[in-house]
């Protein structure tokens, strides 16, 4: 086992662990930063490794958190199940989305992800009927429910929360060190290059913003079942960059950044804002001396000068 | 409503010898000076009772949480002079959760798990409300929402989630609808936003105004993301007898004006808003100057009426509010003053609930729901100072009266108070059916 696998596994392990040892406040948010982390992995594969700057994220787990809660709220359907039906809505909004987003490179591509992705936001209120619209509607306790577990249950909860984290960064990860991978890493250093050596540059393209709307889709369904709550504020444009500033903290390109940049800004805001309402400034100092100290995110910077290895 | 019994005190017979008698009193002693033990004594007789504050110090509803603040810490000192609750102090402990759902849940955790609260109240805007009750229910803390949002007594929410200090809107605008029709007219066309709060008001507003033979002849939604509105007004039908409009957020002032320019001076219906659309906003703000003669709902009149109550000086005394609804350090801040007495009311609704209920800490929580739910009556005091009011604890919702003002001067001025009854409608929960 190389050192980086060691180091991902090491990762869940302690995880596993810290199930048992954190006390209650923080062992409920670290199921959810495992959740958003989830989120931001699968934004890490669109924008660090494929180099495509997404606006357009939102409409992802938008689409994962409304197919797990619509179909729990009007079909009854079970959590695992509505697990399944979150990956493929993900996939499925990205995918139509990629196939006309992707005739646009650079900040045309920001712009129209963007653009995608209100109409997404706008079409949730439209529905309002069913989608209750900002306000959005609660899971019935029964539709929170895997194998007579309630995913109400901290302890439930936390392993299911690791269990989607865990598959979508080990995910991560072997597409990382997947020939695809490298594929994308072509594409985001010199796209005419790799398609001048042959690669449909296209279609990879697409194959990874397919991946990262089923991972999206994935972390959406999951935070609607394990949080009970499906609100159009998850679609709005504020979940688009979020993702971006939670990678570029952490470290685009690493497999792990996205759990840090995750966990360092949750707790960033969790700690300022009991002491100032401008704790959205701290944020921002924080992020120009990310800038200033760690251009590359702090796992990025660490792999730069010190552990090349790191995935 | 679930009834609890004091367990059966248990005979016992002992016989008590001078060794039992020294084991125990070593034993006492030992567990009386161990570390952590005196605190917990201390917390039987006048530790203060955290209450968490959940606030809008920022995001959209910062306006309405600067005023919900003020008004909550006024309403604790004011506890605390008394002598708290119950004898002991009352602590509360705030922590702002953004005006956004995802980080209101994290707060109701923050506040049960990190700080202790004994329970939570306080939060304004539905979407924080329904993203923040389902984790309160799971984490059994008594949540305390002063919202007016309709989403308690629709019983979406769950048995820990109350709101006995606010009205909720469906009562409010059928309150609204008998007196419009019969004093405004029968055709009413309706400009809301489109989101869950204006769907509350056409859904509610329609059925209420049928019930009163009228009747709602156009619906025009807006999109939360316009900003201008002159292309809407042409689809107000020539036969409208009232214009209704609950527009909110920063696009308020531009609505006005643009429909001020729309009518100018020319023959208009009459036109009749909710408050919301101008909550801590001055009515002589220059371009508002169209609303003259218009009527506006109000939960609590902004400008100090001439008939007002002794409690109603008092309250408004207290929270630091001019008889022009205006803070008395900063005549141009302006209070939210229609909505902010529910921080007030709530918080002497969890005094009384306590008291009833006995509380001495978390263990006692599901004692001071069902203290709350047996509430009825609650007649207009200091407590009170809206006016009276009846809880219905089936569906965690309290009832009370509503009132029309008229601009006049640019000043709103009452011309109709409206009864309970008005505002009642049949239920549609039982959260003393659930569990805890």
């Amino acid at each position: 086992m190389s050192r980086a696998v060691g180091l991902h596994l090491g990762l869940l392990a302690a995880l596993a662990a810290a199930q048992f040892l954190l006390p209650d406040y923080h062992h409920g948010n670290l199921a959810r930063i495992m959740v958003l982390a989830a989120f931001a992995s699968a934004y890490n594969i669109t924008f660090g490794y494929a180099g495509m700057l997404s606006l357009g994220h939102a409409m992802f787990f938008g689409a994962g958190l409304y197919a797990a809660g619509l179909a729990a709220e009007f079909g009854g359907t079970a959590a695992p199940l509505g697990l399944v039906l979150g990956v493929l809505a993900g996939a499925i909004v990205a995918t139509v989305v990629g196939l006309l987003a992707l005739r646009t490179t650079g900040v045309s591509f920001m712009i129209v992800t963007l653009m995608f992705a209100q109409a997404g936001f706008l079409t949730v209120l439209y529905f309002g009927e069913f989608t209750r619209g900002d306000e959005g509607f609660v899971l019935a306790p029964a539709a929170r429910t895997v194998l007579g577990l309630s995913l109400a249950d901290p302890a439930t909860r936390y392993w299911a929360a690791l269990c989607v984290f865990g598959a979508v960064m080990l995910g991560s990860l072997a597409l990382a060190r997947s020939a695809f991978g490298r594929v994308l890493a072509a594409i985001r250093e010199n796209e005419e290059r790799t398609r001048m050596l042959g690669y449909d540059v296209f279609r990879a393209k697409l194959m990874a913003l397919a991946v990262s709307g089923a991972m999206a889709g994935a972390a959406g369904a999951a935070y609607a079942l394990l949080f009970g709550y499906v609100g159009a504020t998850f679609a709005s444009i504020q979940y688009s960059i979020l993702p971006l500033l939670w990678v570029l903290m952490g470290g685009a390109a690493t497999v792990l950044g996205p759990f840090l940049g995750t966990l360092l800004m949750f707790y960033l805001i969790d700690i300022s804002s009991s002491f100032t309402t401008a704790h959205m400034m701290i944020v921002g100092f924080a992020l120009i001396g990310l800038i200033l100290f760690f251009p590359k995110g702090i796992l990025g910077t660490l792999r730069e000068r010190a552990a090349p290895w790191l995935p | 409503m679930s009834k609890t019994t004091a367990p059966e005190p248990r005979t016992t017979r002992a016989t008590l010898t001078r060794r039992t008698a020294l084991k125990g009193l070593a034993g006492g002693a030992a567990l009386a000076a161990a570390p952590g033990w005196v605190p917990y004594i201390e917390a039987q007789s006048s530790a203060p009772l955290k209450l968490g504050f959940q606030v809008h110090r920022t995001g959209i509803g910062a306006a309405y949480g600067r005023w919900y603040d003020r008004v909550t810490t006024a309403a604790a000192a004011l506890i605390n002079e008394g002598g708290g609750i119950g004898g002991r102090p009352v602590e509360i402990v705030t922590e702002d959760d953004g005006t956004d759902p995802k980080r209101g849940a994290e707060v109701v955790e923050k506040l049960a798990t990190q700080h202790g609260c004994d329970l939570a109240f306080g939060t304004l805007f539905s979407h924080v409300v329904m993203g923040s009750a389902p984790r309160a229910g799971e984490l059994k803390l008594p949540y305390f929402v002063v919202s007016e949002g309709h989403h308690v007594a629709s019983g979406r929410l769950n048995r820990y989630t109350l709101q006995p200090g606010i009205t909720d809107v469906k009562s409010q605008v059928r309150a609204m609808a008998p007196w419009v029709t019969q004093n405004l007219g029968k055709k009413v066309t309706m400009i809301f936003p489109d989101y869950a709060f204006g769907h509350d008001h056409r859904d509610f507003f329609s059925e209420a105004v049928a019930a009163q033979g009228g009747e709602v002849i156009e619906k025009i939604a807006i999109p939360p993301t316009e900003s201008s509105f002159t292309k809407y007004f042409p689809r107000i039908p020539r036969g409208t007898d009232v214009l209704y409009h609950v527009m909110v957020g920063p696009g308020v002032l531009t609505f006005v004006k643009e429909l001020g320019e729309f009518y100018g001076t020319g023959a208009r219906p009459a036109i009749f808003g909710f408050i919301d659309s101008l909550e801590a906003v001055d009515i002589a703000t220059p371009g508002l100057d169209f609303l003259e003669g218009t009527y506006f709902w109000e939960g609590m009149p902004r400008y100090a009426p001439p008939d007002a109550s002794e409690h109603e000086g008092f309250y408004r005394q207290r929270v630091g509010v001019d008889a022009n609804g205006a803070s008395m350090s900063d005549p141009k801040d302006i209070a939210t003053y229609a909505h902010m007495f529910g921080c007030w009311e709530t918080l002497h609704v969890i005094k009384a609930g306590m008291e009833a209920a006995g509380y001495q800490g978390p263990a006692d929580r599901a004692k001071l729901i069902e203290a709350v739910e047996a509430m009825t009556g609650m007649p207009e005091s200091r407590e009170h100072p809206q006016g009276d009011k009846v809880f219905n604890g089936r569906t965690h919702q309290v009832f009370g009266h509503q009132f029309i003002s008229r601009v006049e001067g640019a000043r709103l001025s009452v011309v109709h108070k409206t009864s309970i009854e008005d505002g009642m409608y049949p239920d549609e929960v039982d959260y003393t059916t659930q569990p805890f």
